[in-house]
């Protein structure tokens, strides 16, 4: 976000506001453990699970808070939530 | 052109001169004929502007920071409790950064309920970005609206401001004014041109959220705008000078300062009585001279260093008072003399429309004499024991 002048911005800046820094826990996706069940993708709050050509989990971290909902979730518990150093 | 008038009208002309486009105001006494005549001028077709009558202060504040943001130039009007009401727009109008100009006709805060004066209102938002000018007299308050909107609209500042003058003492007396003509007006204040408006065809949005990586930033922008907004009120003020020979330029004004002992710093139409009580106590011998507060935001700390460079003692009159501390005048006069050996004293007086009389100022000279201040003057003790 650049500073406009009296915090003024056209549409669409909200996408420039990386809320990833807020994280603590950041999710970290185990391949080997991963059914490609889809489940993570569909619970995620932000929308920021993508799919690879292979079905695997794809994590947006410029957006994704690390609230964790994937981790719990996920069946094969192949998400852990490690803890972030800024 | 010299007429006679009553305050609030001439307020009034010097606003329908700066012409508004819209105008949004509720009435309460004492600010109420200023809009009762700009509504009069509008319905009248003599002021081309679109009056919003409104519920509140608060829809009358936020309508006027609408329209500002759609690119109007905006004018409201309001005091003591209309303008607590207020608050919360006020804080939106200078973070949006917004010229919006509005008159507070300075009275008292309840409770208890008065509607006499005092400068509690304006004082108790000196925190939230506007520029806040204080009128001596009638003159003064109804030039220092042409002077508002030229800083205010600066592209340097971008800030609303508010003109301050003293509720019924200024508001309902008549004195002789020097009216500009409109063209005088139109020749001083051009039409204002935003940098930025609220336009369907090519949308933005004001006042938007910042997180904690971006608050701060603005916070300070904000800070330096007013700071920086004395550069710009100087030059306005020598402008108006030049074109009309009232100089506004500093933005402090003393009076019989120069060999002073004891200067006295007050803001507004009590500096009348102040004058004279020097004058009086400059025929019995005594050194005492006048610091007037014309701008207090910003804070003219340079100003103020340096006029009171000389003096043995400081008495600063306080229309206000930061309870459980002092009146916000004498804190920030001492914070400006951080570092000097000039004792500070604050007096708190004339609360609710308590009078003050030269007798009063004299009494206030000798208690800074004697190093005693820091004190309520003029309460009636058999009250308050």
């Amino acid at each position: 976000m650049a500073l406009g002048l009296g915090c003024s911005a056209k549409p669409g800046k909200a996408k420039e506001n990386r809320t990833g820094s807020w994280r603590t826990f950041r999710p970290e996706f185990l391949h080997e453990k991963c059914t490609k069940c889809g489940l993570c993708s569909l619970v995620c709050p932000e929308g920021c699970i993508a799919e690879d050509g292979e079905g695997q989990p794809v994590p947006d971290y410029d957006y994704c808070k690390g609230c964790g909902i994937c981790a719990e979730e996920c069946p094969g518990q192949a998400i852990e939530m490690k803890k972030e150093e800024k | 052109m010299m007429e006679f008038m009553e305050g609030s009208h001439a307020v009034a002309h010097s606003v329908k001169h700066c012409r508004p486009e819209v105008i949004a105001a509720y009435p309460i006494t004492p600010q109420t004929h200023i809009v009762e005549a700009l509504a009069e001028m509008v319905a009248n077709c003599h002021l081309d502007a679109e009056y919003i009558t409104v519920e509140s202060e608060f829809s009358a504040l936020s309508a006027c920071l609408g329209a500002s943001a759609a690119g109007s130039r905006v004018y409201s009007a309001t005091t003591s409790q209309g303008l607590a009401l207020m608050f919360e727009v006020c804080f939106n109008c200078a973070g949006m950064r917004m010229p919006v100009v509005m008159s507070i006709v300075n009275r008292a805060l309840g409770a208890p309920l008065s509607i006499w004066n005092d400068q509690q209102d304006s004082i108790s938002l000196r925190d939230s970005g506007w520029l806040q000018f204080y009128a001596e007299d009638n003159q003064e308050a109804a030039d220092l609206h042409y002077l508002a909107y030229k800083v205010a609209e600066d592209r340097n500042v971008l800030l609303p401001a508010f003109v301050c003058f003293d509720g019924f003492i200024l508001s309902h007396t008549y004195e002789p004014v020097d009216m500009l003509t409109q063209e005088q007006a139109d020749s001083y204040l051009p039409r204002y041109t935003p940098v930025q408006r609220l336009d369907s065809t090519d949308p933005i949005s004001f006042g938007l959220f910042a997180s904690p990586d971006y608050y701060m930033e603005f916070r300070y922008q904000i800070d330096q705008a007013v700071k920086g907004a004395a550069k710009t009120i100087a030059m306005a003020g020598r402008e108006f000078g030049e074109m009309f020979g009232r100089d506004y330029s500093n933005l402090v004004e003393s009076y019989r300062l120069d060999d002073a002992d004891c200067a006295i710093v007050a803001m507004g139409s009590i500096c009348g009585t102040v004058k004279d009580a020097i004058d009086e106590m400059r025929k019995d011998g005594k050194k005492v001279g006048l610091l007037r507060l014309r701008s207090f935001r910003p804070f003219p700390n340079k100003e103020v260093r340096s006029a009171l460079s000389g003096v043995n003692c400081v008495a600063v009159l306080d229309k206000n008072i930061s309870l459980g501390t002092k009146g916000a005048v004498a804190l920030e006069v001492r914070d400006a003399l951080y570092g000097q050996q000039v004792p500070v004293l604050d007096y708190i007086i004339a609360l609710g429309g308590r009078d003050v009389r030269k007798k009063d100022i004299r009494a206030v000279v000798d208690m800074a004499g004697q190093g005693k201040g820091d004190l309520f003057h003029g309460l009636r003790q058999e009250l308050v024991s």
